[in-house]
């Protein structure tokens, strides 16, 4: 039972509370460039969950199953991001033989899931954490996830809602969007110390 | 010459201005928005982000012709997480205090879309020279934006520059420009300054 109030801790602190987008900065290309409208936004926040909980799984394996025990840590950085170009190839696959609706929208994105940084980021701070429980490991993926999407719909239904403010015509577009993530992260730093 | 090939000229000032990373194409924004808390860490940053830039710009440019379409990206990311190793690997024995403190921040110069997008649009069509002096541009732009940024944002939030005091006594320091609405915030207004004085509207994300 207080193994289980632990992992449902680890999940809430990893969603709302070091949310990797606000509190590390991590994946900010797409939130800021996906975030126009909600639909996609979702759709976005779903593939790299999806992407996020099958590698931040897997490179936990193999670190602990092979690279650790054979001495091979230099060549971390290479594994992890072959087993996330896999998954991401698996997913655009995926999307595009039953999804083409949604594949069309992602376009150039669906590929750019390779160098988001959240789920290279989640990887090396599994690593960096110290993180030895494999279960541990699969909620801190999944809910890295679920926080990303979290982060990219709450900004795409704010965005949604400042196209029709009255915005100075210097800072349309990115500047408004990067102002109002970083207010966005000021509400979120109330969170901040609930939990370790 | 073919229409896509760039001079080194054009490679320079778009590295340097035209194409400024950051502000004009809005990418690598996350080493920007986590290091600049201060001026050192974004020197050293930058200084990675150049060497990795120009040594994959170099692998990307000698292996341009034997890439398969649907295989290159693996490629580019594979040649980049070799450098960033060897950029890893060469903090974390010389300069470990550093290291320390940018911690997976390096790691994630692989993931930085500006290597990929380099990689991808120059060298990928060009010789050796033209893509070295590409990357070696691109990298010094990237290293002017975030080191602009990081001085803004460690006067304000600590009155010091490298360490050494530069504001008045009476100055208050800003706890806030040190945390993640700092970055965000000075970055927007930086970057609605630059659309400002350009008179150009830009990136329409």
């Amino acid at each position: 039972m207080d193994y289980a109030v632990g992992l449902a801790l680890t999940f809430v602190s990893i969603v709302v509370i070091n949310n990797l987008v606000f509190t590390k900065f991590l994946g900010t290309c797409p939130y800021l460039g996906v975030s126009g409208r909600f639909d996609t936004a979702f759709g976005m926040g779903l593939a790299v969950t999806f992407v996020t909980t099958l590698s931040g799984t897997l490179t936990w394996l193999i670190d602990h199953l092979f690279l650790v025990p054979a001495g091979l840590e230099v060549t971390r950085y290479v594994c992890y991001i072959l087993v996330i170009a896999g998954a991401v190839q698996l997913v655009e696959m995926y999307l595009r033989k039953f999804f083409p609706p949604l594949y069309q929208a992602f376009g150039i994105f669906l590929p750019l899931i390779t160098t988001n940084c959240v789920i290279l980021g989640l990887c090396l701070f599994l690593n960096q954490w110290e993180i030895n429980n494999f279960l541990d490991a699969v909620v801190l993926s999944f809910g890295a996830g679920i926080g990303f999407t979290m982060a990219i719909c709450i900004m795409a239904g704010i965005r949604e809602n400042l196209e029709t403010a009255d915005i100075p015509e210097c800072l349309k577009g990115a500047p408004i969007t990067l102002i109002t993530a970083g207010l966005l992260t000021l509400a979120f730093m109330g969170f901040a110390g609930m939990i370790k | 010459m073919s229409e896509n090939q760039t001079t080194v000229g054009k490679a320079i000032a778009g590295g340097l201005w035209t194409e400024i990373p950051v502000l004009r194409l809005m990418l690598g924004l996350c080493p920007t928005l986590a290091v600049t808390t201060g001026v050192k860490s974004a020197l050293t940053m930058g200084l990675c982000v150049i060497f990795v830039l120009v040594c994959s710009n170099l692998a990307v440019s000698l292996m341009r012709n034997l890439l398969k379409p649907h295989l290159r990206i693996i490629m580019f990311t594979l040649a980049i997480a070799a450098f960033v190793t060897i950029a890893d690997m060469y903090l974390r024995a010389f300069q470990p205090e550093m290291s320390e403190k940018l911690g997976a921040y390096i790691p994630l110069i692989i993931v930085n879309c500006i290597i990929i997008c380099r990689a991808e649009a120059c060298a990928a069509k060009n010789g050796l020279l033209v893509s070295a002096v590409d990357g070696a541009a691109m990298g010094v732009g990237f290293t002017i934006v975030l080191c602009f940024l990081a001085s803004i944002r460690e006067v304000l939030a600590t009155g010091k520059i490298f360490g050494y005091p530069v504001m008045p006594d009476s100055f208050i320091p800003l706890a806030a420009m040190a945390m993640p609405v700092g970055a965000f915030v000075s970055l927007g207004l930086l970057l609605g300054a630059v659309n400002q004085l350009t008179g150009k509207k830009a990136s329409t994300l």
